[in-house]
């Protein structure tokens, strides 16, 4: 596309500045985590680097078994939020059935009352199931999601209808035609919504210090602002490393797959 | 007509493991906050009872909860604006044909995917009286040391800084997409025309943003009312509550109070709020938009 309006070296120069401030905070978090704590705040560019700070942090925390929880509570989200919310938006987007304009309208009450608001009430509920720090309680009210359904629905509504008949004419069931026709044709909305689902729970934080109590189900965030608590008293640049430890798996798929991740986000974001 | 029964049955069936689920951690729950803002909190001695609407004359008579929502209202009205201006900028410099434009932009959406307690622990260290970056640079420059946490003056618009740091990068993607929708006949039209590039933003790009922008507002509302995660490593709603917000209090209400019906007053509270500020913010907004 041709561009009509050019833009000026001032705006070239503008664009940088700003993203070279919105990239400070974390460059500034890799200088004190690869450098001893007198560095920290010394900004000697011939400063020896260490790993030391990495190696202590992964000590003094349970880091490895933060990981493993995250890990968990992340895949099993997802997972069942495809499988769930697969199912019910078919449902809505293929089937004109009775209530089903109150019934989206109830499910998508959830935009709004999102789960963190109702704490207080999820902890009663997950106590009475026994769920209180599992990894199955940290992720169950996440699993069926309003958002998820609204995005399969509008793009299944997209698929020609004539597909999902000559499936069925070739013998296919339901779960074949969802499996064979709908699933690999919605395929760019499971990857941006999985994205947008992933990086949403490793990143969560209220409910899961609400629901964990204990190392075997504390997730990463959980674990790092316990580690972080200026009662602990561990130093800066160890904090600093436990801070990239913990992100480095987000951090290193996003530069990665910057563009997948972007689009996703747009994506999600547009229907 | 048998067929069509079938057909009920079916869309029900698949629909209910999402109705089961959500039915049982948003929808009862919120009626279970609803009839337990109407009685006391229960204890050994005292078992629970119904109570009225005491809980609801409690929240006027409560200066911190007071303090909690004037400072989410200056919290959000604060963190949005700049937030959605940021954002624009943003857009419009990763739109245009930069040089270097995929590491910019990367760079204004990184903090978008970091965790909020990650975030808050590096910032800490930047607002960390005397020893701290931004105080170690102010001395340094001859500046007095300002305990920027400590100081009911400054702590709120402290955490303000750090949303903005984090959203910005966040609604830019959104009104990249809404940038990259616009027809380039309206640009050649408008440079045929002679227009300068400000008109022609304040024209025709920016009033085409407007749905976005309603989009934005309402999820950035939403976000400024369920974000909360900084508070627990950086002020724990402190110091004297100058920076406390409504679910942090809500929080402690019930995990640090044990007053779980106060915490669900509260909470009745909060959701109304919410439901009265999105349905204003649409009507609102639905009057100035030029929808396409």
């Amino acid at each position: 596309m041709k561009n009509y309006f050019n833009s000026t070296s001032i705006e070239y120069f503008a664009a940088w500045i700003l993203a070279l401030v919105w990239v400070s905070p974390l460059l500034y978090a890799f200088w004190a985590a690869f450098h001893t704590n007198e560095y920290a705040i010394n900004f000697e560019i011939l400063a020896p680097l260490t790993l030391s700070n990495f190696a202590e942090a992964w000590v003094q925390a349970p880091f490895a078994r933060y990981f493993l929880n995250t890990f968990l509570i992340v895949s099993s989200i997802l997972i069942v939020q495809f499988i769930v919310c697969t199912l019910a938006a078919y449902a809505f987007a293929r089937y004109e059935f009775f209530g089903n304009k109150i019934l989206f309208a109830i499910i998508l009450l959830q935009l709004m009352i999102v789960p963190e608001i109702l704490i207080v009430e999820n902890y009663n509920i997950m106590s009475k199931l026994n769920l209180v720090d599992t990894v199955l309680g940290v992720g169950l009210p996440y699993m069926a999601s309003a958002f998820g359904i609204f995005l399969l629905r509008q793009t299944f509504k997209s698929i020609p209808k004539e597909l999902e008949e000559a499936a069925r004419i070739e013998g296919c069931k339901l779960f074949g035609i969802l499996l064979r026709v709908y699933v690999p044709l919605a395929k760019p909305t499971y990857l941006a919504y999985g994205l947008v689902s992933v990086s949403y729970h490793w990143n969560n934080f209220l409910w899961p210090l609400v629901i964990t109590n204990s190392v075997n189900t504390r997730p990463l965030t959980v674990g790092l602002a316990i580690f972080g608590a200026p009662e602990s008293g561990v130093n800066w640049s160890i904090i600093s490393a436990a801070t990239l430890l913990s992100v480095s798996p987000l951090l290193l798929g996003f530069i990665l797959f910057q563009k997948q991740f972007i689009q996703s986000f747009m994506f999600a974001g547009i229907k | 007509m048998f067929k069509n029964n079938l057909h009920h049955i079916y869309a029900w069936l698949l629909i209910s493991p999402a109705l089961i689920l959500m039915g049982t951690f948003t929808h009862i729950p919120s009626i279970l906050t609803l009839i337990s803002s109407f009685f006391s909190t229960g204890t050994k001695k005292f078992p629970s009872k119904f109570v009225g609407l005491e809980n609801y004359e409690l929240i006027f008579d409560d200066p911190i909860f007071l303090e909690a929502v004037l400072n989410n209202i200056w919290y959000a009205i604060a963190t949005i604006i700049p937030s959605i201006f940021l954002a624009i900028l943003m857009a419009l410099f990763v739109d245009s044909k930069l040089s270097g434009r995929a590491l910019v932009r990367m760079a204004y959406f990184t903090p978008t995917i970091l965790p909020m307690i990650a975030v808050s622990n590096i910032w800490l260290f930047f607002y960390t009286p005397e020893i701290g970056l931004i105080d170690q640079i102010a001395t340094n420059l001859g500046f007095n040391s300002q305990n920027w946490l400590g100081d009911k003056d400054t702590v709120l618009n402290c955490i303000i800084l750090i949303t903005i740091w984090k959203e910005a990068g966040f609604f830019m993607i959104f009104y990249l997409a809404a940038l990259q929708n616009i027809p380039p006949e309206l640009k050649e039209a408008a440079f045929l025309e002679g227009s300068s590039k400000f008109y022609f933003f304040r024209r025709i790009t920016f009033p085409l943003l407007m749905p976005i922008t309603l989009f934005v507002l309402v999820n950035a509302t939403l976000n400024s009312f369920k974000l909360v995660d900084h508070l627990f490593i950086l002020t724990k709603g402190g110091p004297d509550n100058a920076s406390n917000l409504i679910l942090y209090y809500i929080y402690e209400t019930a995990f640090s109070f044990l007053d779980s019906s106060y915490a669900a007053t509260l909470t009745i509270f909060l959701l109304f709020a919410l439901a009265i500020i999105s349905i204003v913010q649409f009507m609102f907004f639905d009057k100035r938009i030029h929808y396409r």
